[in-house]
């Protein structure tokens, strides 16, 4: 299990392997934004949070289509789904495999672009941390899409559709936990608490799901 | 250890490809799958990897290792494609299946530097895979048989693309399998130049 978490990180990084696409469309969509809202630096920092959110959301969603699809074109997929070890568990470790490399740059990379977006040390830190807690869960969302859609040739905006609805809370979460470290009144802990819970959930179904809908598209 | 098919059929659509399909192997007995292009050689070999699932029919081992529940968790499934990452070098390919595969009781794989001489390609392990021609990728792929121990085969068109030679060598490969009590079932066109063997002519759709 430990080689193929490698193996997937080493590809990933490979060329063609697609782990820094997500990065960098991340710091394209969030790099555009002060330009497109103006100098605003008040305004800047008021929204930067939820911009770096949604270009993390979108930024996770993009490699997620190769996920399976990679393994099925080559023939990998049909041994990994005939171990003895169980599927659920090969499919959990290379969603982990997928997080470490393309969800945790983007971690990395938010605090510079949180400096685009003119935010204190505080919403930067509170913003990593959400990020940090959040985007597993959108890596163990898409996996059940990209399952589903694993037969498709060109199933990749599809994923994100299919994804999207589901990953919502997990934005509305991660942003309002942010907003509530930020702004006074509102306690923190709850909205994050509930990323956290979102996350363990999606990190139990995801990969069941994903399992389920593999074995039955083998054509 | 016995391989027991009773009854197998799978359905390709509407049709059935193949209906009552049963045979018996013994260790150290192989099966080849003869048969026209769609006549449904390749379907039969998925649904014995569990890859798909039957139509009826049961395929069922006895007398193996008690733990083991599918016969496919015992097999190694060689298909139409080979299973390697183009990125990643030979040896880097090699080694990430015999680690994640792991033995099957009864028998252990052999080092990833003899694999790749079994199939005459020793000392190019450090390319990569995508750099080989498409004669060795398909020998690279039949190392892949070699480094983690499996008793039953399963091949799909085990030696198109190859040459000759490497069909010979291929042979002696199956040959030395078969003489260690494993057990290997074949899809193929060509003869595969192997001794005593059973064979099963598939003939296409049943209506």
């Amino acid at each position: 299990m430990i080689s193929l978490f490698f193996r997937d990180l080493k590809l990933s990084v490979r060329a063609g392997g697609g782990a820094m696409i997500g990065v960098l469309f991340f710091m394209t969509v969030v790099a555009v934004v002060p330009f497109g809202v103006g100098p605003d630096l008040n305004l800047l920092s008021r929204i930067g949070p939820a911009m770096l959110w949604i270009g993390a959301l979108l930024a996770s969603l993009l490699g997620l289509d190769r996920l399976f699809q990679a393994e099925r074109e080559d023939g990998s997929l049909d041994l990994l789904l005939m171990q003895e070890t169980p599927v659920i568990l090969t499919i959990f470790v290379k969603c982990a495999a997928h997080w470490a490399a393309t969800g945790l740059p983007l971690v990395i990379a938010s605090p510079l672009l949180g400096l685009f977006m003119n935010m204190n040390e505080l919403a930067i830190g509170a913003t990593m941390l959400t990020l940090l807690a959040g985007t597993p869960a959108i890596t163990f969302i898409g996996a059940v899409g990209a399952a589903v859609a694993v037969a498709l040739p060109r199933g990749g905006l599809l994923v994100s559709i299919l994804v999207l609805p589901l990953a919502i809370p997990v934005l509305i979460f991660g942003v309002s936990a942010v907003y509530a470290a930020i702004e006074d009144p509102a306690p923190f802990l709850p909205p994050f608490m509930i990323l956290m819970a979102i996350t363990l959930f999606f990190a139990v179904i995801g990969p069941v799901a994903a399992a389920a809908a593999l074995r039955h598209s083998a054509d | 250890m016995r391989l027991l098919a009773e009854g197998l059929s799978a359905r390709r659509g509407e049709d059935l490809i193949f209906n009552d399909i049963s045979f018996a192997l013994g260790a150290g007995e192989a099966l080849v799958v003869t048969g026209p292009n769609g006549s449904g050689k390749s379907t039969l070999l998925r649904v014995l990897a569990g890859l798909l699932r039957a139509e009826s029919g049961r395929f069922r081992i006895e007398g193996g290792p008690a733990e083991i529940a599918h016969p496919y968790e015992l097999s190694h499934y060689l298909g139409h494609r080979n299973a390697m990452k183009r990125e990643l070098t030979v040896r880097e390919n090699l080694s990430f299946w015999q680690r994640f595969m792991g033995d099957s009781p009864g028998g252990s794989g052999i080092d990833v530097n003899e694999a790749a001489e079994a199939v005459g390609l020793a000392g190019i392990t450090h390319l990569p895979f995508g750099y080989l021609s498409a004669g060795q990728q398909r020998r690279m792929a039949m190392a892949k048989l070699l480094v983690a121990y499996r008793p039953i085969w399963l091949l799909d068109e085990p030696t198109a693309a190859l040459d000759a030679g490497a069909d010979r060598l291929f042979a002696g490969l199956v040959t030395a399998h078969l003489e260690h009590g494993g057990i290997v079932i074949a899809a193929t066109h060509q003869p595969l130049g192997l001794g005593s063997t059973q064979s099963l002519q598939m003939k296409g759709f049943t209506h």
